[in-house]
């Protein structure tokens, strides 16, 4: 192993899920630049649940869209599973799940779980075995003959984690998925993402603004800073892998939550 | 018992609390129209009727003159009930297949404006998806589009006509083509809005599935734009019922709704142009009471979105 390592320095790097290197993003470079993404430097190993936090503008989302294809950098490099993100979504490597649900209205909850399954040209039978089994998973089993209006706003957004995961990316990106939704319902979708990621161990890049859901789920935090866009500070969640919602009240979290607090503060000043 | 009673009650009140609810306008409206028309009937035809009918020297009362003015030969404006006799009596008296039965021109307009409308709906998906694939295709067929529909069909009806006819297109064709050219444009505008409609979000998750554009055409632009093409579909049917009388009127004149008023008003039966006129309302009717027909079983079977 660490022979093979030091003959080719890219084996170890393809074997991150996530490579960024030195990335920079500048919408209206001519005008009036913004530097939405500044020299970002980001690993994530296979397995990892990080988070990106920061206040509004910091390029949380930004970044997260970079790694997804959705938007393009202007320097640097970005690899997902060793290879560009144009090529990893074309391969479908990951599963967005974006702030709102974005169901489509017209068809119907178990439709909306088969529709990447449709478009990967799967039989019907086969995509509906496999939504069937996802929607079980997210707690929806049930469910899947009603249309998106009939349900509330946090099984809404189950569903379309549902959907996200249902080709089995081996990434799952997530942008503030539980942004909308009140605390408790929130309290409950992240309990239940933490024990899907439990079972699964997928790789999970998540977006969000709450300390609490960022220390409760990662562990790996990543705070960023606005103007220009920048990670201040890389933190390893000393926390064990298997956690409850009781673990926010224990010292272990408080501090942890202490230390994402002053680094965002530090990204302040 | 005596709930049960009491709940049967209540609905058979709600039943013709509905009732009333729903027809009492349409009624009350009817009505008001055919009084209006009696006295615009009663009005206008008084002149030609103390002209005509009544002995002016002899004298004659005004009860005289209200009778003349509805029962006139060839009336200024026929009354209902000669518009409703002659209605009856043409549906009644003459077989199907005879020029003198109404059904017989509600088929022939009804069967090249259905054509012309199946033709303008397809053309207008077809155009509504280039445009919106193509921002050079946009710039160039919109402005194309709009004038097409500035220009009167009266004045391009009879061009068509010549044209199609030297090339051997006669009878239906001719018309379907004109109901097309009416029918087409609102299809076109509805879905080139409709199309557009998705928000970012779905579009860019379908980017992340990587999608192919005809993927995202047909599972998402598609469905998306259903709602903004059936009551463009209604408003093509009607504009495409218009064109195709439009399109009978020079051809000489020998069958449709379109040549039945024709052939009235060189004869000067108003009431038979006013019985053609009411018949071409009732197929207007008819054909957008079927595409709400269709738009509610398609709206039904998504859900009702």
């Amino acid at each position: 192993m660490t022979v093979a390592n030091e003959t080719s320095g890219r084996s170890s790097e393809s074997a991150l899920a996530v490579d960024v290197r030195d990335a920079s993003l500048i919408y209206n470079p001519v005008e009036a630049p913004v530097h939405a993404l500044a020299n970002i430097d980001l690993a994530v190993r296979p397995g990892e649940f990080v988070s990106l936090i920061g206040p509004s503008g910091c390029g949380k989302t930004t970044l997260l869209r970079v790694i997804a294809d959705l938007e393009h950098i202007t320097s640097g490099s970005v690899l997902v599973n060793g290879v560009s993100p144009h090529d990893a979504r074309l391969s479908r490597a990951y599963g967005y799940v974006f702030q709102a649900p974005a169901l489509f209205p017209w068809r119907t909850v178990l439709a909306n779980v088969t529709l990447p399954l449709q478009i990967q040209g799967k039989s019907k039978a086969d995509a509906k075995r496999i939504a069937m089994e996802h929607l079980e998973r997210v707690g929806l089993k049930g469910f899947e003959g009603k249309y998106p209006w009939q349900l509330s706003g946090g099984m809404q957004q189950r569903v379309s984690i549902a959907r996200a995961l249902s080709f089995e990316p081996k990434i799952l990106m997530m942008d503030e998925p539980f942004g909308a939704l009140d605390e408790i319902t929130r309290d409950r979708l992240n309990e239940q993402l933490q024990q899907l990621w439990q079972r699964e161990r997928r790789t999970v890049v998540f977006v969000t603004h709450s300390i609490a859901e960022a220390v409760y789920l990662s562990t790996k935090i990543v705070v960023m800073s606005p103007r220009p866009g920048r990670i201040v500070k890389v933190i390893d969640s000393p926390l064990p892998d298997e956690r409850h919602l009781g673990l926010r009240d224990t010292p272990a979290f408080m501090e942890l939550a202490h230390e994402v607090r002053e680094a965002l503060a530090d990204g302040h000043h | 018992m005596k709930y049960a009673r009491h709940w049967q009650m209540a609905t058979t009140k709600t039943l013709t609390q509905r009732a009333m609810h729903d027809w009492l306008p349409v009624v009350v409206v009817l009505m008001a129209v055919v009084l209006a028309w009696y006295v615009a009937a009663w009005g206008l035809n008084a002149p030609g009727a103390i002209e005509r009918v009544l002995d002016e020297e002899a004298g004659y009362t005004q009860m005289e003159l209200f009778e003349a003015t509805m029962t006139m030969e060839r009336p200024l404006m026929p009354a209902p009930h000669q518009v409703a006799m002659d209605f009856y009596e043409s549906l009644t008296e003459w077989p199907v297949d005879s020029p003198r039965n109404l059904i017989y021109h509600v088929i022939v307009t009804g069967q090249s404006t259905l054509l012309g409308f199946c033709l303008g709906t397809a053309l207008g998906l077809f155009l509504s998806v280039l445009i919106v694939h193509s921002r050079t295709l946009d710039k160039a067929l919109l402005p194309w589009i709009v004038a097409s529909q500035t220009v009167p069909v009266l004045a391009i009806a009879p061009i068509v006509l010549v044209v199609l006819g030297s090339l051997g297109f006669s009878g239906t064709a001719p018309k379907a083509f004109i109901a097309m050219y009416l029918c087409f444009f609102p299809v076109t505008v509805a879905m080139v809005q409709g199309l557009r409609s998705p928000q970012k979000i779905e579009t860019e998750m379908m980017h992340t599935y990587a999608a192919s554009r005809w993927q995202s055409l047909w599972l998402l632009r598609l469905p998306a734009a259903l709602p903004f093409l059936f009551p463009a579909l209604r408003v093509g049917v009607a504009a495409g019922l218009v064109g195709a009388m439009v399109a009978e009127l020079p051809t000489g004149a020998q069958a449709g709704l379109g040549a039945r008023l024709l052939t009235g008003s060189y004869y000067g039966q108003t009431v038979q142009i006013w019985s053609a006129l009411v018949m071409s309302a009732l197929l207007g009717l008819a054909l957008t009471g079927i595409v709400a027909g269709v738009e509610r079983l398609v709206l039904r079977s998504r859900g009702g979105v």
